[in-house]
C-alpha cells in the first residue's frame, strides 16, 4: 500500500524524523484555515501517489491568505496524471540550502534492506543512478543486526554531504531505518532531503510503500488505505476476496494460479487480443466464487467477450462448470465466453457444459486455442 | 534419483489438525510419501487418521525422526513455525502459506543463510514432487511420472500447465520443485538448477520465471557458467502494467525493473530457448528431448 505523503510524514514524526509542521485539507476553507494557523508563507500541496506533481501545477508557495485560498481552490479537483486531487496537505515553507536523497529499500535480491543516500537530491533517482551511479552511496544492512550509527556515518561521508550535517543526516538514516522496520515498509524514501540555512535537516517530501501482507499488525496503518482512489473495479473484487488487476483491453479474463493467469494474459496478447484484466480465482472453484468473478469481470464495460482458463490441480473441472451454470443462471451475461477445462475431470467439466446448452459459451480444450477463440470473437 | 524430497523423506506437517493441512498431508501419504508426524500446539498425543501429533517439532524429531517439514499454518503463526523446525534440527522446510509478511521473510531467510542448517523451499508454493517416490505438497501428483525432465518454478498452476503437455507427450519428471511467488524465496532458481545439474537422472531443465526480482537474470549467468544440461525457460508476465502485484506478492514490475522482457533476454543471451506460451515451452523440451 503506497501512502500520500502527508500520511509518510504522519508516520515519521511518529518516529522521530524531523519534517515541517503541517495539516491536511479536503476542502479550501480547512485549507485556509490550516495556512492561518502555520503561517505564510506554506507550501499547498497536492496529495496524490505520482512523482512530479511540482511541474504540474500541484505544489505551490502561498504568501497570504489570499493566495492560499487561490491556491487550493486551484489545486483541489486537479487532475495529475489521470488522478483527481482530493486532498491537500498544507506545510510551513522550507527554505533550502542543499537537497539530498535518502532511501531505505527492500532489497529482494540482496534479501537484505538498502539504505541509500545522495546530494543529488530533488532529481528523478533512477535516472541519477542511470548516469551517475557513483552519486549515491549505498549499503546492505544486516535485518538480524539492524541499523547502526557507524552506517550512517559511512553513508554520509561516501556521498559527500556536507562535513557539518554528517552527524544529523546519520541520526536522519537511522531513523528512517527504523520506520522501515517498525511500520514495516517495503520502501521508505526522501527526496528531497533538505538542510535549511539554519543548518537544520528535514524530510521535504515522504513516500512509503508499506506491506498489506503485515497490515494486520498495523490496523492504524490499514486504516489509511483510500478506497476512492483506487480502481472501482479492483475495490469490488477486493471486497470479494478475489485478486484482480484492471488493464485496457476489451477480453475479461479468469484463471486459477497467478502464474496461469499471467500466463493466460500473454496467450491472448500473444494470439491478437487485448486482455481487459488479471483475475486469479485461486482454488476457489465453488458457484459463489465465480459468480463473484463474473460480476466483477463484466463490470467493465468495456469487456466485449470472456476467457476462462481453468487448468485443474486441486480444483476440479467439473466443480468449475457446476459454477459457471451457476452463475449464467444468476447473472444472464450478454457477451461470449470461452471456456477452456483442463487437467483434473476436465472431460466431465466439459461434457457438463455441453449439456447444459449455456447461450454464447464455447468450449475448448487447449489455451492456444481458446486464446484464439475469444480473440476473434471480441474482434 | 531425484533431488530434494524422495523415499528418504521422512515428513512432519506443521498445522496437520487444520483442514488443508489434513486434506494434503494424507494425499501425500496417500502417494507413498512417509508421513511420520504432526505438529499442532496444544493437541501432542492426538492423532491425525494415525499420524501422531506433537506440540512441539522438536518431538516429532526426537520420537519419530522426522527430517522433512511441511508447514501449512496461517501466515502469521508462519515465520515462527519455520524457525521451530529449524530449531529442531530439520533439514527441509516446505512452506505452502501464502501471505507471510514480508519483513518476517527477511528474519526468516536470514536466520537460515546464518545457521546453515536448514533449506527453505517457499513461503507460497505448491511443494516438491519426485514422481515415483515422494511427494510433499500440494502438486496434483497423478499428472505426472517418473521421468527426466526436472521443472522449477515460481508458480503452482502454470507448472502443472507445461508438465502435463510434456506428459502428453510422453515425458515425465526427475523432480518438480516450486520454489514460491514471494519476494524473499528461501531457495532460489539457481539452487534448485545446481541440483538439478548434479543430479543424474535430470537431462533436461525446465525453469518457470515470471516478473518481479532478477532471480532470472542470476539463473542466467549461473547457466552460462555452470550449467551444461539444456535448460528451456519461460517467463510469464509480459502484459503485466508496472506497479501492479499480479496475483503473487513478488510478481511485480517496480519502475523499469523486473520486466518479463529483460528476463527473456538476459536468459536469451546466455543461450536458454524461451518459450513464449507454456505450449512452446514443452515443444521446446519435446524437441530437445528427442534431439
Amino acid at each position: 500500500m503506497d501512502l500520500l505523503e502527508y500520511q509518510g510524514k504522519q508516520l515519521f514524526a511518529r518516529h522521530g524524523v524531523p519534517v515541517p509542521a503541517g495539516k491536511p485539507a479536503s476542502t479550501v476553507q480547512e485549507a485556509v484555515a490550516a495556512a492561518d494557523e502555520i503561517g505564510y508563507p506554506c507550501a499547498v500541496k497536492a496529495q496524490v501517489q505520482i512523482g512530479g506533481r511540482g511541474k504540474l501545477g500541484g505544489i505551490k508557495i502561498a504568501q497570504n491568505r489570499a493566495e492560499a485560498e487561490q491556491y487550493a481552490d486551484a489545486i483541489l479537483g486537479m487532475d495529475i496524471r489521470g488522478l483527481t486531487v482530493h486532498e491537500l496537505w498544507i506545510e510551513g515553507a522550507s527554505e533550502i540550502a542543499s537537497e539530498y536523497y535518502a532511501s531505505v529499500v527492500f532489497d529482494r535480491s540482496a534479501k537484505a534492506p538498502l539504505v541509500m543516500l545522495s546530494t543529488k537530491g530533488g532529481m528523478d533517482i533512477e535516472q541519477v543512478a542511470d548516469e551517475d551511479p557513483d552519486a549515491i552511496a549505498t549499503l546492505h544492512v544486516d535485518p538480524l543486526l539492524g541499523f547502526q550509527d557507524f552506517h550512517g556515518r559511512r553513508l554520509a561521508f561516501e556521498s559527500g554531504v556536507d562535513a557539518d550535517v554528517v552527524r544529523p543526516v546519520g541520526a536522519m538514516l537511522a531513523k528512517l531505518y527504523e520506520v522501515f522496520t517498525a511500520e514495516e515498509a517495503t520502501l521508505v524514501e526522501v527526496n528531497p532531503l533538505i538542510v535549511t540555512p539554519d543548518r537544520d535537516v528535514r524530510a521535504l517530501d515522504a513516500k512509503v510503500t508499506l506491506d498489506d501482507n503485515a497490515l494486520y499488525r498495523h490496523p492504524d496503518n490499514a486504516a489509511l488505505r483510500d478506497l476512492s482512489a483506487e480502481d472501482p473495479q479492483e475495490v469490488m473484487a477486493k471486497e470479494r476476496g478475489l485478486t484482480y488487476v484492471k488493464l485496457d483491453g476489451n477480453i475479461g479474463i479468469l484463471a486459477n494460479g497467478a502464474g496461469l493467469s499471467m500466463s493466460t494474459l500473454d496467450v491472448v496478447a500473444e494470439a491478437g487480443g487485448a486482455p481487459a484484466n488479471f483475475l486469479d480465482a485461486g482454488g476457489g472453484s465453488r458457484a459463489d466464487a465465480i459468480t463473484a468473478a463474473v460480476e466483477v469481470i463484466l463490470s467493465d464495460t468495456k469487456v466485449k467477450a470472456v476467457l476462462f482458463n481453468i487448468f485443474g490441480g486441486i480444483t476440479r473441472c467439473d466443480e468449475v462448470a457446476r459454477g459457471l451454470i451457476e452463475a449464467f443462471a444468476q447473472i444472464e451475461p450478454t457477451v461470449p465466453f470461452v471456456v477452456r477445462l483442463d487437467g483434473t475431470n476436465g472431460e466431465e467439466g466439459r461434457a457438463l457444459l455441453a449439456e447444459a446448452k449455456l447461450p454464447n459459451v464455447y468450449a475448448e480444450s487447449t489455451m492456444d486455442g481458446a486464446a484464439a477463440k475469444v480473440v476473434e470473437l471480441a474482434s | 534419483m531425484s533431488i530434494l524430497v524422495d523415499t528418504n523423506t521422512r515428513l512432519c506437517t506443521s498445522g496437520i489438525t487444520g483442514r488443508e493441512g489434513t486434506f494434503h498431508t494424507l494425499r501425500n501419504r496417500d502417494y507413498g510419501t512417509q508421513v511420520v508426524a504432526g505438529v499442532t500446539p496444544g493437541k501432542g498425543g492426538q492423532d491425525v487418521d494415525g499420524i501422531p501429533v506433537f506440540n512441539t517439532f522438536h518431538d516429532a524429531v526426537d520420537k519419530q525422526g522426522a527430517n522433512t517439514a511441511m508447514i501449512f499454518v496461517p501466515p502469521r503463526f508462519a515465520a515462527d513455525s519455520i524457525l521451530e523446525a529449524e530449531d529442531a534440527g530439520i533439514e527441509l522446510i516446505i512452506c505452502i502459506t501464502e501471505g507471510i509478511p514480508a519483513h518476517d521473510e527477511l528474519r526468516v531467510y536470514n536466520t537460515l543463510k546464518k545457521n546453515r542448517r536448514a533449506r527453505l523451499i517457499g513461503p507460497n508454493c505448491p511443494g516438491i514432487l519426485s514422481p515415483g517416490k515422494a511427494s510433499v505438497g500440494i502438486i496434483p501428483a497423478s499428472f505426472f511420472n517418473a521421468g527426466n525432465v526436472g521443472v522449477v518454478s515460481r508458480s503452482g498452476t502454470l507448472t502443472y500447465q507445461i508438465g502435463y503437455v510434456l506428459a502428453q507427450s510422453g515425458f515425465g519428471n526427475s523432480s518438480i520443485v516450486g520454489i514460491g511467488g514471494d519476494p524473499v524465496p528461501g531457495t532460489d532458481f539457481i539452487d534448485v538448477i545446481g541440483m538439478f545439474q548434479d543430479d543424474p537422472e535430470t537431462e533436461l531443465i525446465v525453469m518457470c520465471g515470471e516478473i518481479g526480482g532478477d532471480a532470472e537474470e542470476r539463473a542466467a549467468d549461473f547457466i552460462e557458467e555452470s550449467v551444461t544440461k539444456p535448460v528451456i525457460g519461460y517467463i510469464a508476465g509480459f502484459t503485466a502494467p508496472p506497479g501492479k502485484t499480479m496475483g503473487h506478492a513478488g510478481a511485480i514490475v517496480s519502475g523499469s525493473h523486473g520486466t518479463a522482457v529483460a528476463k527473456e533476454q538476459a536468459l536469451t543471451a546466455k543461450g536458454v530457448t524461451v518459450g513464449r506460451t507454456p505450449t512452446q515451452v514443452a515443444e521446446a523440451a519435446v524437441a530437445t528431448l528427442r534431439g
